[in-house]
């Protein structure tokens, strides 16, 4: 098996004496990421508070969330990147078999059809995607040679297209756009030719008028609204109107926490999940808003950091990616609620309520640690 | 798998790996920069316009009504209130079954099919979150009944405002008035923003005319909303200034007298202070009872008091014209004197009827057999007509309409309220005029009597009374006696600044007012008087004149006709009316009395005028002991 063989070399190369970090990490848990975490998490708390209407229970029940998904994060960072590259084609398969069976036997919420009930918790398989796509990706391109040719790109353009189309007959747009972009980070980093960058690139905008076609209403809505939300100020513009409202009149200062006008009273809708950035910046202001991007910056420049310090080509390509996944997150979500991307439904990162995103990210930062660790233990 | 796969350069890869991880490092950077520059322009560069915007989603200005000015009668008795009423106002946004709600509502509130076709109406007109009245003027106990069940009945509440209220109900309704809701013509005509708050308005009477000192100014309260517009908190307000209370010259007991003194009967009763022009006693029977036109009046309410025979919304005193027959007498005499057509003691034959020289039409006299040999006191002591059929014809139709006029017959005594009648005071030109006819010697004639063309108000007779009491002074007639407390300087009127207009009637010899004022108090109170009935027992003295006012003159044309008393119906038979002033040396009230289809002015208005006269001169204690 070449894979097995590739791991022996790999091996080899850790054997090299040179070590910058002779000790391993408490658990292995990077201080530096984990503050970052802390206090984005710490942040969407309070704002969290603000947001629901000063309601304790809201707040309670994302910080259990915010457990369970550390939880997650201490269990992932314990096992080795050798682990997750074994497992990475079994649980994309696991993923795809999930996502098909949501489109059968799916709990439908809002007119999508996203959730798999367990029984015991019910949660939505795209999100599992975010992590296992880059997963598989890496796991395939990391024995290729670089550049990676045309051939291999086109087998892992397939791999991605695979979840990327259920997910979008859910239909979730966001969720599929995500996975899509990181799919082509792994390519990217995985060193795809200028070249075929381009051609594939010119596809993409090709296909966009044939997408456009199967998009629901209320997604060329959403699009619509985004081009000019005065259109429709109380139907799909509000959303827009109100945010920006928010934002805007927060000023440089801020209203100051639990103060803001816009939020407390009501004005504007899903405050407490897809729009918490608007709550956030008008109750902190333009110096508020600026910290947040700087802190989720400095933590996807931490994750980057780490990909480029990882020894083999699997955990490279995988911390790459997870680290821009969150990246694509936050920019996304800003960028929605400041008025400048389509309202896709995507949540912000460790601040909006809800317990799936919450725990996928923690997930994902839980392999980033792992992969710092073991780039500790065979610093090159 | 490929054997260039397994030989693949690993430190190749790795600078491949770098240079990719630093080209996305700086994507990551540039969209960093994008969002801070993108959030820079919304809440640096564009704050301004985005607070503004959130200031006008939280906050509105909900104009606050003033509390209207209450209205006092001269003794400081309360003609006109505010009292809380409580209203029912359901928003449909927070109510999920509004059938199911509405029925259950009904339970506990008295809901008549009106109230739910309005609600209905409004419901569909208006968007969901803006709260409907369902009902207004909840009795206590619904308002008990609902409060115990609120809990159940999300969306919907209960809300008190001011509302207007008349304690003494009908007594004062035609001097008065009411307020109604604000109906769209009045909404044209009004300052929109003084009464953004108000929804009621005085529609007649005194609450019309002083509707600008009653109403008062808004203020306006700033409350912040959320988002379904829910009030949550008022940030601030500007206080309305209440509207200011008034003093009525009216004098509420005075007004029970006359009314009771009425009766069944249709008629109006005018009292007056002579020297003052203020209006004692106004009322016009029947009445109603303005209260019922404060909370909106059904329209079956309405039709019943409009289609009433009696016409109760009719304001006689001020609007019913009615021939003022005898009562004029005592003016024509004067002018009969004024001009030196007559003197006092010149003495004439009045028979039973007068002729026309040259004609053979018979002019009657009330009296069969006639007056005989009469003066012109003992002409109007015992209303002669064939006196005043002579008297009149020699005078001439235009010198009668120069001299009446300077009593104010004809036009408006401009008292200050709305919808006064002018009357009629024939001409000449007048007939020429309205009628396109010349003047025929007949209508001079009857013109001597009070009939014909001729046709006073109440509130006319009221005035030229007051002229006649005060020797031809007399003063506007007024119901504002003052502002309370202090006027404002911008208002007008106010008993102290106003100066009476007066009504100054030129005459020849002052001595002419003396002569016909003694033969107004020998009319009451010598045996051979018309209103002896009334004077024998009045422990002062009365200057008063009878009349009979014949109701086929009332017709459009204006026409007299003779008729048999006998042979017509009730609705047909004469008013009677009835003018005095008293105590007759030193007059205090003025009165005018008219009594629709009463009969003879002596037996069914003299009455009445001595019932309101006794109470004002001698006050309450005696009025009950007469009665009695």
């Amino acid at each position: 098996m070449p894979h097995d063989f590739y791991w022996q070399t790999h091996s080899m190369a850790t054997l090299s004496p040179i070590t910058k970090h002779p000790a391993r990490p408490l658990l292995n848990l990077d201080p530096i990421l984990m503050g970052g975490l802390i206090i984005l998490c710490g942040a969407g708390l309070a704002v969290l508070y603000s947001a629901a209407d000063h309601d304790v229970g809201v707040v309670l029940h994302q910080s259990v969330h915010f457990v369970i998904g550390f939880l997650v994060l201490l269990f992932l960072a314990q096992i080795p990147s050798k682990q997750l590259f074994k497992w990475s084609p079994w649980l994309y398969l696991g993923g795809l078999t999930l996502l098909v069976m949501v489109l059968f036997v799916g709990y439908s919420g809002k007119g999508a059809q996203r959730w798999l009930d367990l029984g015991v918790i019910r949660f939505q398989p795209s999100e599992l995607m975010k992590i296992l796509l880059p997963m598989m990706i890496a796991w395939y391109l990391s024995d290729k040679h670089v550049p990676p040719s045309l051939r291999y790109i086109v087998v892992a353009l397939l791999m991605i297209a695979a979840p990327v189309w259920l997910i979008f007959l859910q239909p979730d747009l966001g969720t599929a756009v995500l996975v899509l972009s990181l799919g082509f980070f792994v390519i990217f980093l995985a060193g795809i030719t200028w070249r075929l960058l381009a051609v594939s690139g010119g596809l993409i905008l090709a296909s966009v008028p044939v997408f456009w076609f199967y998009l629901r209403d209320y997604q060329q809505q959403r699009i619509i609204t985004l081009l000019n939300p005065e259109s429709d100020p109380l139907g799909a513009g509000y959303h827009i109107i109100q945010s920006k409202i928010a934002l805007g009149s927060g000023g440089l200062y801020g209203k100051g926490w639990l103060n803001g006008t816009q939020s407390q009273l009501d004005f504007l809708p899903e405050r407490s999940t897809d729009f918490v950035f608007a709550v956030f910046g008008e109750e902190f202001g333009f110096l508020g808003t600026v910290l947040l991007l700087f802190v989720y910056g400095f933590v996807v420049m931490r994750g980057l950091s780490i990909a480029s310090y990882a020894e083999d080509t699997y955990s490279r390509l995988l911390a790459g990616s997870l680290s821009l996944s969150f990246f694509v997150y936050f920019v996304v979500n800003i960028g929605m609620v400041s008025g400048l991307l389509p309202i896709v439904g995507v949540p912000l990162p460790l601040i909006s309520y809800g317990g799936t995103s919450m725990v996928t990210i923690l997930a994902a930062f839980g392999i980033l640690m792992s992969i710092h660790s073991s780039q500790n233990m065979f610093t090159s | 798998m490929a054997a260039r796969d397994f030989f693949k350069d690993i430190r190749l890869e790795k600078r491949y790996f770098r240079t990719r991880i630093y080209l996305v490092a700086l994507l990551v950077l540039l969209c960093i920069l994008i969002l801070a520059l993108r959030l820079f322009y919304l809440q640096v560069s564009s704050h301004d316009h985005y607070a503004t915007l959130s200031q006008e989603n939280r906050m509105k200005i909900v104009p606050v009504p003033p509390t209207r000015g209450l209205v006092y009668d001269r003794n400081m008795n309360l003609l006109a209130a505010n009292k809380p009423s409580y209203q029912i106002r359901v928003t449909p946004v927070e109510v999920d079954d509004m059938e199911q709600v509405i029925s259950q509502l009904g339970q506990l509130i008295d809901l008549e099919e009106h109230h739910l076709k309005k609600f209905y109406g409004d419901l569909k007109r208006k968007q969901s979150f803006e709260s409907i009245t369902l009902k207004v003027n909840l009795s206590e106990e619904e308002v008990a009944r609902f409060s115990v069940n609120r809990h159940r009945f999300p969306g919907i509440e209960i809300t008190a405002h001011a509302s207007r209220y008349y304690p003494m109900a009908g007594v004062n309704a035609h001097a008065l008035g009411y307020v109604g809701r604000i109906n769209a013509d009045e909404m044209q005509k009004l300052d929109r923003k003084d009464y953004s708050g108000t929804t009621y308005i005085g529609k007649v009477g005194v609450e019309k005319f002083y509707e600008q000192a009653l109403h008062g100014t808004v203020g306006y309260q700033h409350i912040e909303i959320n988002a379904q517009g829910r009030r949550l908190r008022v940030l601030g307000s500007i206080p309305p200034e209440p509207g200011q209370d008034v003093m009525l010259t009216l004098d509420a007991q005075l007004q029970e007298v006359a009314l009771q003194a009425l009766g069944e009967r249709k008629g109006s009763v005018v009292a007056m202070e002579p020297e003052t022009g203020e209006i004692l006693a106004f009322v016009s029977t029947p009445t109603y009872d303005p209260n019922q036109f404060v909370s909106g009046i059904s329209s079956k309410q309405y039709a019943q008091l409009r289609d009433d025979p009696d016409q109760p919304l009719f304001n006689r005193a001020l609007s019913g014209l009615y021939p003022p027959g005898s009562t004029i007498k005592p003016m024509v005499a004067l002018a009969g004197l004024h001009y030196g057509v007559t003197r006092a003691d010149e003495t004439m034959w009045a028979g039973p009827f007068y002729q026309l020289p040259g004609s053979q039409h018979k002019y009657r006299d009330w009296k069969k057999e006639g007056h005989g040999r009469v003066d012109m006191p003992k002409a109007i002591v015992q209303s002669s007509d064939v006196y005043f059929y002579t008297l009149a014809y020699k005078l001439g139709i235009d010198r009668i309409a120069e001299f009446l006029a300077q009593f104010n017959f004809g036009s408006r005594t401009g008292l200050d309220t709305w919808g006064e009648a002018k009357g009629i005071l024939p001409s000449q030109e007048w007939k020429r005029k309205a009628h396109g006819q010349p003047w025929y010697p007949g209508e001079t004639v009857i013109t001597g009597i009070g009939q014909g063309y001729l046709l006073t108000t109440p509130l006319q007779l009221a005035l030229a009374t007051s002229v006649l009491a005060t020797r031809g002074q007399g003063a506007q007639p007024k119901f504002l006696r003052k502002f309370l407390p202090a006027s404002r300087p911008s208002e007008d009127g106010n008993d102290k600044n106003q100066v009476p207009v007066p009504h100054s009637v030129d005459i020849a010899d002052s001595i002419y007012w003396d002569q016909i004022v003694e033969a107004m108090e020998d009319s009451v109170h010598e045996p051979n008087g018309t209103a002896y009935a009334m004077g024998k027992d009045a422990g002062y003295r009365i200057a008063g004149k009878t009349g009979t006012a014949q109701v086929f003159s009332l017709k459009k044309d204006g026409e007299y006709r003779e008729y048999v008393e006998e042979e017509i119906d009730e609705k047909l038979r004469d008013h009677a009316l009835f003018i005095a002033f008293a105590p007759a040396d030193k007059p205090k009230i003025a009165i005018a009395v008219v009594v629709e289809n009463g009969g003879g002015g002596g037996t069914a208005a003299a009455p009445v005028a001595k019932a309101v006269l006794d109470h004002y001169l001698l006050g309450n204690e005696y009025a009950q002991q007469d009665a009695s």
